[in-house]
């Protein structure tokens, strides 16, 4: 095991989508228990030194590894199906008649409830295709199914982003600012 | 001079043997050195037995300073040679302070970092905090018999770069080594945390004399994990001061514009402030050049006027809560940091938001310090367990200058520190040799809206066709929140030299004749010192160093093991002697020669954490 190993070698995890939150926290805390700087303060330059790499890639695999998103993301590329997102921008029809719809009614929206609404909608979607996306990787050995999978929640995560920004003004605008 | 005594580890505890470190406190108004001392975190008291140290410093004319009460009696008196509330001009340009001219000084605009001119010539804030600082670091050393091993300092969480690297310099020319920069809702935690034994999700709102924090820690086991953190470092109690005086001032039709009299004014209005969070109404009264201002003040007038800066501070509170993705409901506990959160204001409107009563059984304007005095303890090696995790973020996104001006961001906000982030850049030019990067610190889309942190320039670049060349760029944020920068042209392995120019920071020459100039250096004969630090660097060294054989010295072949002797043995030679510049180069020696043998302890020490985690989940 090295700096180079997987995040999932690193973690000691399954390499697999589906994953037990509570569990990757505590691996995580137990390991930068061992490699954190603050561990190495009165051991030398050398040793700080090599306590920042390892610290830093500790966070580096955790970050991945928490967000379904970029575990999905990144599942794929270590089964041979990089996502490859700037490349690859064609999606199925049906799935941009239902953006071009959310984008309608972001802009129309002008209540705290339209957008709660809208925002519970973006929520299902991501669930669905989180669960699509964990059948095709975890019991079907399906990377390429997944990407696509993965590039439909990247869109809806950018989607979710913006309607995040429209409820923060609408707040913002209510509380008088 | 202390002895220095260099015995085996491992021997039984002997005060001679433990290391000394401090936390220090170094606030807006207030700053405090603190130590644990049989087990427990105290802070320490100066002569006269008071433990807070004023943050103001008085350039006299014909040489010498007061610092601390002594030059806040001073304020109106002198007022553009007494500096107050100096941390709100660390790492921030004249342009970046508001209401600068409502305060008595005289300040120079620089780019970067503003400077103030006194009756001692032009002072950095770096200068005038290194005095601070350096009164602490006196008062820690008259307290104690052993030499200061380091210091651990705080910072408002949502200090930039900027700031943070100010501070860092200041604690350099205080003489001061930094073990660490930890944020203060964090040491906050710390002090609590210990204290109180529990587990969960807190807020801490931390209200200073200059800034203000609010920090969301998840605390699970001794580790402090910060979940986001929000604040503004330019809002505090002396807006509330500011805020008052401004109300006073409307209200008698009278105008200010002597140095004196704005720093009369300004202290009047602290009084006047500090008495209303104790009775309900009060004169506020303020000696001015030709007569005496009074007027009377209801503690409901003052929350009026000052109505919109605790809303700023709930502004910031919910959007850290949005970062961390909770809401109030989740929070165990909210703790109330910083003397500006005396004001029954501040209490009502924290316990109103967070439906639950804050905590606030330690002192206020001690509990950073003691936190920092806690962590100090841990990172000098006192504590054998490593009970004490801070897992601490970036606060405030990292980003560069792309086309149009426009920022592209690398490191998002609130991401866990340390952190490292590579992005890849070609040439536009036959045979360029160098590329120039723009960093800049913040939330905004424009480089002009954002802080800017730094020109680095890559040079050495090997010349190649146009577009051939794929550099890669790594941007590492340390535990300090600190940047650094490095880069390697990737066919052909090269390392480019990066020139770093600071928007902000002192170069190399100016902190040299800063150090020569500095309090810390003038009053004590410098050789002398500077053969202290070289002893004491000795003994780190070699502390380190038998530890680490002890430890893993079967990881040496016999050979390699012998040379490590060697250079042990030849720098308990040199500690001896009087050379401080032989004492070092031995330092040296062994660091160098003992390299090797770190990285193969560290690769040692994460596989076993590493190969204890190798159970498949269920």
């Amino acid at each position: 095991m090295n700096l180079q190993s997987s995040d999932f070698e690193l973690f000691g995890l399954p390499s697999r989508f589906a994953q037990d939150r509570a569990n990757l926290d505590q691996r995580w805390k137990d390991l930068q228990r061992e490699a954190h700087p603050d561990r190495f303060v009165a051991q030398g330059a050398a040793a700080q030194r090599l306590a920042m790499q390892w610290s830093v890639r500790i966070n580096e695999a955790y970050q991945r590894l928490r967000d379904p998103l970029k575990r999905a993301a990144y599942l794929c590329e270590l089964r041979g199906a990089p996502v490859n997102a700037e490349n690859n921008t064609a999606m199925p029809p049906a799935f941009l008649m239902q953006q071009m719809a959310w984008r309608e009614a972001l802009d129309d929206a002008s209540t705290m409830e339209d957008l709660d609404v809208l925002g519970q909608q973006v929520m299902a979607s991501r669930g669905a295709a989180l669960q699509t996306c964990a059948a095709l990787l975890d019991d079907q050995g399906d990377a390429t199914g997944a990407v696509q999978q993965v590039r439909a929640l990247m869109f809806i995560e950018r989607f979710s982003v913006d309607v995040q920004v429209r409820q923060d003004r609408l707040e913002a605008a209510e509380r008088g600012q | 001079m202390a002895l220095l005594q260099i015995s085996e580890p491992g021997e039984s505890p002997n005060p001679h043997q433990r290391r000394i470190a401090v936390g220090i406190d170094l606030g807006t108004t207030h700053s405090l050195v603190a130590c644990v001392r049989h087990g427990v975190a105290e802070c320490l008291p100066d002569a006269l037995g008071e433990v807070i140290l004023p943050s103001v410093v008085r350039y006299l004319a014909g040489g010498g300073r007061k610092i601390g009460a002594e030059a806040q009696a001073a304020l109106a008196l002198d007022p553009e040679n007494t500096i107050a509330s100096v941390k709100r001009f660390m790492g921030r340009s004249l342009q970046d302070v508001t209401g600068a001219s409502k305060l008595p000084y005289k300040f120079a605009d620089r780019p970067g970092m503003l400077g103030l001119h006194t009756v001692q010539g032009e002072k950095s804030p770096v200068e005038v905090s290194a005095d601070i600082l350096a009164t602490l670091r006196y008062r820690a050393e008259d307290t104690m018999v052993e030499d200061l091993f380091g210091a651990v300092i705080t910072v408002p969480a949502y200090f930039d770069d900027a700031q943070r690297q100010a501070t860092k310099d200041a604690a350099q020319l205080a003489g001061l080594n930094v073990l660490r920069l930890i944020n203060e809702p964090t040491a906050a935690a710390i002090a609590y945390g210990l204290d109180n034994g529990s587990e969960g999700t807190y807020a801490i709102y931390d209200l200073g004399g200059g800034t203000f924090d609010v920090s969301i820690l998840r605390l699970t086991r001794g580790v402090f994990e910060v979940v986001a953190t929000g604040g503004d470092s330019a809002l505090g109690g002396d807006d509330y001061d500011q805020a008052l005086a401004d109300w006073v001032l409307a209200q008698t039709g009278r105008t200010v514009d002597s140095p004196t009299d704005k720093a009369s004014l300004k202290q009047a209005a602290r009084r006047c402030k500090e008495a209303l969070s104790a009775t309900e109404s009060v004169a506020f009264e303020a000696q001015l050049t030709g007569s005496k201002l009074v007027f009377d003040v209801k503690r409901t007038d003052f929350e009026a006027a000052t109505q919109s800066l605790t809303l700023r501070t709930l502004n910031a509170v919910r959007k850290a809560l949005r970062d961390a993705q909770l809401v109030v409901q989740d929070m165990q506990g909210v703790v109330l940091v910083g003397g500006s959160t005396r004001m029954p204001q501040v209490q009502r409107a924290v316990a109103a938001h967070f439906g639950q009563e804050p905590l606030t059984n330690l002192n206020p304007d001690e509990v950073v310090a003691l936190g920092a005095a806690l962590q100090a303890n841990q990172l000098a090696g006192n504590s054998a367990d490593g009970d004490l995790l801070l897992l601490d973020v970036i606060p405030l996104s990292l980003g560069l200058e792309t086309m149009g001006g426009l920022v592209e961001r690398i490191v998002p906000r609130n991401e866990t520190i340390p952190t490292a982030k590579a992005q890849d850049f070609t040439t536009y030019q036959d045979g360029q040799t160098a590329l120039a990067l723009h960093v800049v610190q913040g939330e905004r889309d424009l480089v002009a809206d954002c802080r800017s942190l730094a020109r680095f320039e890559l040079r050495g670049i090997p010349p190649m066709a146009a577009g051939a060349a794929r550099i890669r760029v790594t941007f590492t944020v340390d535990a300090d929140g600190l940047l650094s920068v490095s880069a390697v042209e990737q066919g052909s392995g090269v390392q480019a030299q990066i020139d770093v120019k600071p928007s902000y920071g002192l170069g190399d020459d100016q902190i040299a004749r800063m150090l020569q100039d500095s309090f810390s250096t003038a009053e004590a004969d410098m050789r002398a010192r500077a053969l202290v630090e070289s002893r004491v660097d000795a003994d780190r060294m070699l502390l380190a160093t038998q530890s680490a054989l002890r430890a893993d010295g079967d990881l040496l072949a016999a050979v390699e093991r012998d040379a490590v002797d060697a250079l042990m043995a030849a720098l308990r030679a040199t500690v001896a002697s009087d050379d401080a510049a032989e004492i070092e180069a031995s330092t040296q020696a062994l660091a160098k020669g003992t390299e090797a043998f770190a990285a193969l302890r560290m690769n040692r020490g994460i596989h076993k954490a590493l190969a204890g985690k190798n159970i498949a989940a269920v």
